[in-house]
């Protein structure tokens, strides 16, 4: 599936959603600078990998899955849970950036300037996040039309493909 | 307190406008990256290079790693046990918070203490 831009999801999200994802985000953001300050930056910067709005994100995955599905009379369940189960599997390949971009500001930092380090540690994420993304989305393809027989296993495989 | 304060609105800033990325784009899995993000390092770094200076921010950074380990453990479980057993998200991803505190305490123990 290519990558597309899909605005109508903006309209499904309630204002509180937004503001549930905000309040997490902040109180993160906060609890990392009052950890750092009582016990130092060592076990502060653990806290700004945090999964800070990871079950909001993914219970509003669900959420609107459900709604999409039952909208046609039909039970979402399954679809949903294999549409939170492919955004993780998407977050955890934005890991592997994540920790590069952390690569890159503890090795550098110190001596080059600091806006020119968050920038290049954010284009380091976002470069090889896509470049893992694109690697796995060519992996699951080529093991797709490589599987012995075009599967009717019972394991929602065309679904699975449609939400990943 | 400022400063905390201003922690949290930069914080809820940068979170809300990745996960809005997120959210407009499809397929799922690829919406899913923009759940890494380094948002929260991005709204407190720059504050902290400003009040504490840039040896302190490549300190944390250094724990980040470990933090981000941590979460490919978090959402790696979260992946599979949705896909497995088809289950709720809130009880899973809530399980998943306690997996990221346990591979992040585990691992900074046993690398940076």
């Amino acid at each position: 599936m290519k990558i597309q831009i899909n605005p109508e999801v903006l309209a499904q999200t309630k204002w509180y959603e937004y503001a549930v994802r905000f309040l997490f985000g902040g109180l993160v953001a906060a609890a990392a600078g009052i950890i750092a300050k009582k016990f130092g930056p060592e076990v502060g910067g653990l806290f700004l990998a945090f999964p800070a709005i990871f079950p909001a994100s993914a219970t509003l995955i669900e959420k609107h899955e459900k709604q999409k599905k039952e909208r046609l009379g039909l039970n979402g369940t399954k679809r949903a849970a294999e549409a939170v189960s492919a955004d993780a599997a998407g977050a955890a390949i934005g890991t592997i950036g994540l920790a590069c971009f952390a690569l890159v500001i503890w090795k550098t930092m110190p001596n080059y300037s600091p806006w020119l380090v968050l920038l290049a540690a954010t284009l380091v994420w976002m470069a090889l996040s896509l470049l893992l993304w694109q690697i796995r989305k060519r992996f699951a393809v080529y093991r797709r039309r490589n599987r012995p027989e075009h599967s009717t296993s019972g394991q929602g495989d065309s679904a699975t493909r449609r939400v990943a | 307190m400022n400063e905390i304060f201003l922690r949290f609105l930069i914080g809820g800033a940068v979170v809300s406008a990745f996960a809005l990325l997120g959210d407009l784009f499809k397929p799922k899995s690829f919406a899913g990256l923009f759940g890494a993000a380094p948002s929260v390092a991005l709204a407190t770094l720059g504050l902290t290079v400003a009040t504490e200076g840039a040896r302190y921010v490549a300190a944390e950074a250094h724990s980040m790693i470990i933090g981000a380990v941590a979460f490919f453990a978090c959402a790696s479980w979260v992946s599979w046990l949705m896909m497995r057993y088809k289950g709720k998200a809130l009880p899973v991803t809530a399980s998943s918070i306690l997996v990221w505190l346990g591979v992040a305490s585990g691992l900074w123990y046993v690398c940076l203490q």
